[in-house]
């Protein structure tokens, strides 16, 4: 048996399929197709958790999405956990293991109910006037306890072992929900010839069909058909039907984004299934067919466990076959909820009365209301209810007073009317209208290629929103070239044409009042709360919306929002158009996170780019470090060393022997044709023309603003070919920059760029050693000092294959840069190795190359310049051609901030105490003892313990700092002051004779 | 995701491929080392920040790598024409095919009508 008040005979569910699962550790029976919120009212259960702030004992109040109240954490074992799971969405699968949330020790006994007897102290907005004094209880105190008592759900601590899949769709025609006119256009466009993709959030299609039992298509009953019709649609070659499957963004261009749930409803899925599945669609059109959303009425104490939306009582009767109640009550201004009292009058459920706040309800529903002999009280309104863990009785009134009857109900369906479903239509842009007639929001301007049909473009007639449905399919599968084909026919009939609706507070919930009249369940914002923000000063809906937290729960005011701008307009005295509402966003429901990232996580989130010596760095021992997506040997540990070891001891080999440095990530571009070099001139700030071929420049890079934007050494082949080097993370920058000039500003050059970063791979040789090692691998080049100078480049073999040999050095020691085509760079790697390793020769890493760059005072731009340094702080001012008549920075080297006196330029520090080794962006000050706030003068930029010189230097951008030689200044740290003297950036070989070796 | 027509490939590709590359037609003068500051203030810094048409260039960086110019609302995004650089900026009205241009999403909230 699934429980107490599963009606025989009723529902669509298989009474033999049944499946078991815990709840707050009993365990149930439901009956597959169950959702854990019919399974558990089935069995009798209507408390399922406790409200945000004041723990008010809370059930299920709808049969969708739209729940705000019946939140629970859902688990398959502890790392396939997930909190918040609405329960009217959750399909029961055997084994499933179910917690409420947000209460202690028990729900039936909550501690944090004291929330609701302090209520005064917990209004709208009172952590903004609240948790001040004294300022120091905050940390201690106030934050952490806040912490705790936030929230509804845990998360969960382990990390999600599922796996997650994404692909692309393209289609002709996208329908968005499959109710009565999604489907009705989808035949059409299908019909028409379009390739359709159909969409619907449920496990099955028919949407309000599921509820409505008493509506017909072509005479078959609303839910049957609908089920033959998507069968008869999947069975089509161009269609395509998701079920489960939310739409949950509209974004440019008709790209709509779906969330499938693939394996959430099974009890033991396949592990090659993904849980769910991300759909990006382009599609041509789209039709909207996301129907309606019905909402509450607002009067006092309307969240007792048992009241709930009039069709959700019907959802749970026609579709899951259970009774919400022995003794049902109905609280209505529609007309539809006349029909949930009518199914449950004949399934046998007593119905206590139905109350409409209405003077004139709808004649037909009145008509049958008698016929089935169920009292309606029209006029009058449910102005209180009772019962603490469930509603036991509602108290009602004639409207504007009067005496008060106690009715007893144990369940309560209520409704104020349908609110169409624009959420889709206003993320795609579209601009809404306000419809004063039946107060509703409706698309107005479309601002994409797609239409709204049905309820949520508030055609509510049948066989009005099935016409509209099926001339919109046509018509966009016409408009994507559709050749046209079978037209549909479709006849629908409804047991009753609706009336009513109302929005705003209910009797009993006035201006005039101070009751718990709920808007917003899952914020627990009552009306007053409106009213409140508004007395507050609160006058845009925005404020009212973050000042009151309407809406901003994870609901996002399916229920509340036309209630809250009821209240406001009315406390506002404005019309509500003009009052507004606030932004649909995406998603149109809660998406998890692995959807969103499919595959793209741990090892898979970002490329990892590799050298082709990585191989043998790896074999060697080395630590890498990350340079944006490439791994760098960082540093080659030997036995027994840590980082400081193994740094201190390649500095001083490559300064006293030779090392070899893998310099394959810097950038490398070819820059071919006969205006090779006036290109050059216009992008860099030296004069090129100069340059013969066979020599090698260190061209600096500024933007047109004058700021140094990258640096590196460019070689000159031939009069029209220059090999241009970049640093390693501004590679494709500089590209982009320069592709930018070339295409955009000075088109009429001829020349060309290729990127060949990786093409080449570069074996840096350096140290005292470095042309001993090389010398007797290399063929047709003749290294002698004389005719391989320092700044040389040329082409030739190295152990039998080409290169580009460069003698450059970043050390400033002797030093040779090997290039030579990436799939040989390993094997070469290995024979220099062999001809180094012997002579006492070490590999070494970036940290080395930081360092023995900072002895010699080369920058690093990025690390030694950020943006805002000109070539003159940096101390490269010669590099800047005072002849061109052209080039990009010029202009803005000459800006008067650019020329001032005081600027900040890079200098040399020597801490007193030569065994201190500064932080990097530590600030400089000239006075340590003046007061907060201290007048900075600059930072630290690179900082190292130097090895070979015996102490600590370090580089720092000071504020007129080339006229501070030999000041003292102070570095203030948190825990002591450090003094250092300003000095000379070159620590090492002042003149610069070892890179002549 | 924005879909946007490479004039020189002759498609309609998704934005992935592309990278945003700011105003166009943004003259760079000659001479430009002879400007005023001001001049040069307005040449680098100054822009407009319309709400409707802009002019601005696109790469289609993951393609052919070409740049080119777009005339985009900047409220619906609509792109009402792409055209190749050097061009000239194409007179187009305010108004564009489809229905009025639409309000943003805080006039939305003033005057829902």
């Amino acid at each position: 048996m699934s429980g107490a008040n599963r009606i025989a005979g009723k529902g669509r569910l298989t009474p033999a399929r049944t499946a078991r699962f815990t709840f707050d550790g009993k365990s149930y029976t439901a009956l597959q197709g169950d959702t854990v919120a019919s399974a558990l009212l089935a069995n009798g259960v209507h408390l399922l958790g406790r409200s945000f702030k004041y723990h008010r004992p809370r059930g299920i109040l709808s049969a969708g999405p739209e729940e705000p109240n019946a939140l629970l954490d859902v688990s398959r074992d502890s790392a396939r956990r997930q909190p918040n799971v609405r329960a009217t969405v959750q399909e029961v699968f055997d084994g499933m293991k179910v917690e409420s949330q947000n209460r202690w020790p028990s729900l039936a006994f909550d501690v944090g109910a004291v929330n609701d007897l302090m209520s005064p102290f917990f209004a709208a907005g009172f952590y903004y006037k609240t948790f001040m004094w004294p300022k120091k209880a905050w940390h201690g105190i106030y934050e952490p306890f806040i912490r705790r008592a936030a929230g509804l759900g845990v998360a969960p601590t382990e990390a999600d072992p599922e796996h997650y899949a994404s692909r692309y769709a393209h289609c002709d025609v996208l329908v968005v929900g499959a109710g009565v006119a999604g489907l009705a256009a989808a035949l059409a466009a299908a019909e028409a010839g379009a390739r359709v993709v159909l969409v619907d959030e449920q496990p099955e299609v028919g949407g309000a069909l599921h509820f409505d039992s008493g509506l017909t298509v072509n005479g078959q009953p609303g839910y049957d058909w609908a089920q033959a019709t998507a069968a008869r649609l999947a069975a089509m070659p161009n269609v395509q039907v998701l079920t489960r499957t939310t739409a949950f963004g509209y974004y440019n261009h008709n790209f709509v984004a779906l969330a499938e749930r693939v394996t959430d409803h099974m009890s033991n899925p396949d592990r090659k299934l993904p849980r769910e599945r991300l759909w990006q669609v382009r599609a041509k059109r789209v039709v909207l067919a996301t129907g309606a959303i019905e909402r509450h009425m607002v009067f006092p104490n309307n969240d007792r466990p048992g009241i709930m939306l009039a069709s959700a009582g019907r959802t749970f009767l026609n579709h899951f076959g259970v009774a919400v109640g022995a003794k049902v009550g109905v609280y209505t201004a529609h007309d539809s909820a006349y029909e949930a009292a009518f199914d449950l009058k004949r399934a046998g459920v007593a119905v206590a009365a139905i109350v409409d706040s209405r003077q004139n309800p709808g004649a037909e529903v009145l008509a049958e209301a008698r016929r089935l002999g169920i009292e309606v009280l029209s006029g009058h309104s449910v102005v209180n209810t009772a019962g603490r863990l469930r509603i036991s009785s509602m108290t009602v009134a004639r409207n504007g007073g009067g005496a008060a009857q106690k009715i007893v109900v144990d369940a309560l369906l209520v409704s104020a009317g349908w609110t169409p479903s624009v959420h889709l239509f206003s993320q795609s842009r579209g601009k809404l209208s306000f419809e004063g007639e039946k107060q509703r929001f409706l698309p107005g301007t479309y601002a994409q290629d797609s239409l709204s049909v049905g309820a949520c473009n508030g055609t509510d007639q049948l066989q009005a929103a099935i016409e509209e449905a099926l001339a919109a399919g046509e018509l966009m599968a016409r408009a994507t070239g559709a050749a046209g084909g079978n037209a549909v026919s479709l006849s629908g009939e409804a047991a009753f044409e609706w009336t009513g609706g109302m929005i705003g507070a209910s009797e009993g919930a006035g201006p005039d009042t101070t009751v718990k009249a709920f808007i917003d369940f899952q914020h627990d914002v009552c009306a007053k709360d409106i009213r409140l923000a508004v007395r507050e000063g609160m006058h845009s809906i925005e404020h009212i919306k973050r000042f009151t937290t309407n809406g901003m729960a994870s609901d996002q005011g399916k229920l509340s929002n036309m209630h809250g701008l009821a209240i406001a307009a009315e406390a506002l005295d404005r019309p509500i158009p003009q009052v507004g509402l606030t932004t649909f966003r995406q998603p149109y429901t809660p998406v998890t996170f692995g959807t969103i990232i499919s595959h793209s996580r741990g090892a898979l989130f970002d490329p990892a780019r590799k050298t082709p010596m990585h191989g043998w760095e790896e074999a060697h021992g080395a630590e890498f470090e990350d340079v944006g997506n490439w791994k760098r040997a960082w540093f080659y540990p030997r036995a027994g060393e840590n980082m400081h070891e193994a740094v201190n001891r390649e500095c001083r080999t490559v300064r006293t022997t030779a090392g070899l440095f893998d310099a394959s990530t810097l950038g490398k571009i070819e820059v071919v044709g006969p205006d090779a070099a006036t290109f050059l001139n216009l992008l860099y700030t030296n004069a090129w023309d100069t340059l013969k071929p066979g020599r090698c420049r260190y061209g600096i890079m500024t933007r047109e603003d004058g700021y140094v934007y990258d640096d590196g050494v460019v070689g000159r082949l031939a009069e029209d070919r220059f090999h241009v080097t970049t640093t390693t993370g501004g590679a494709p920058r500089v590209l982009h920059h320069m592709e930018d000039y070339l295409q955009t500003e000075f088109p009429h050059l001829k020349v060309w760029l290729t990127s060949t970063t990786e093409q080449w791979a570069v074996i840096a040789v350096q140290g005292p050693k470095a042309r001993e090692i090389i010398a007797p691998l290399v063929e047709g080049i003749d290294l002698s000092p004389d005719a391989f100078p320092h700044m040389s480049v040329a082409e030739g073999k190295i152990c039998g294959v080409p290169t580009r040999l460069f003698r450059v050095s970043f050390t400033g020691e002797l030093g040779f840069e090997v290039n030579v085509p990436a799939d040989y760079g390993q094997a070469v790697w290995k024979a220099i190795w062999a001809q180094a390793e012997p002579l006492g020769a070490c590999a070494y890493g970036t940290e080395t190359m930081h360092v023995l760059r900072a002895e010699k005072g080369y920058i690093i731009v990025g690390q030694d310049t950020d943006g805002t340094v000109t070539p003159d702080d940096a101390g490269v001012a010669w590099a800047v051609s005072k002849k061109k008549a052209d080039f990009v920075g010029i202009r803005g080297l000459k800006r008067p901030d650019l020329m001032r006196e005081g600027r900040k330029q890079l200098v040399g520090l020597l801490t007193k105490d030569p065994s201190v080794v500064l932080e990097e962006g530590a600030q400089i000050v000239a006075d340590p003892n003046q007061p907060k706030p201290m007048t900075m003068l600059g930072h630290v930029t690179s900082s190292y313990w130097s090895e070979n010189c015996g102490r600590s230097i370090a580089m720092a951008l000071v504020a007129g700092g080339q006229a501070r030689m030999g000041q003292t200044l102070y570095v203030p740290m948190p825990d002591r002051t450090i003094a250092v003297e300003v000095s000379d950036m070159v620590f090492i070989d002042k003149d610069g004779g070892r890179l002549n070796g | 995701m924005l879909l946007i027509y490479c004039p020189y490939c002759e498609e309609e590709r998704s934005e992935l491929e592309f990278r945003g590359a700011g105003d166009a037609h943004i003259a760079r003068s000659t001479n430009i080392a002879a400007i005023s500051d001001e001049e040069f203030e307005a040449y680098f810094f100054l822009r407009e920040n319309p709400k409707g048409m802009i002019f601005e260039r696109w790469r289609h960086i993951h393609g052919c790598g070409r740049f080119f110019n777009a005339a985009r609302d900047t409220v619906s995004d609509r792109f009402v024409k792409t055209y190749k650089a050097g061009e000239p900026k194409p007179d187009l009205h305010p108004a564009p095919a489809t229905a009025a241009t639409v309000e943003t999403y805080e006039a939305l909230e003033g005057d829902a009508q």
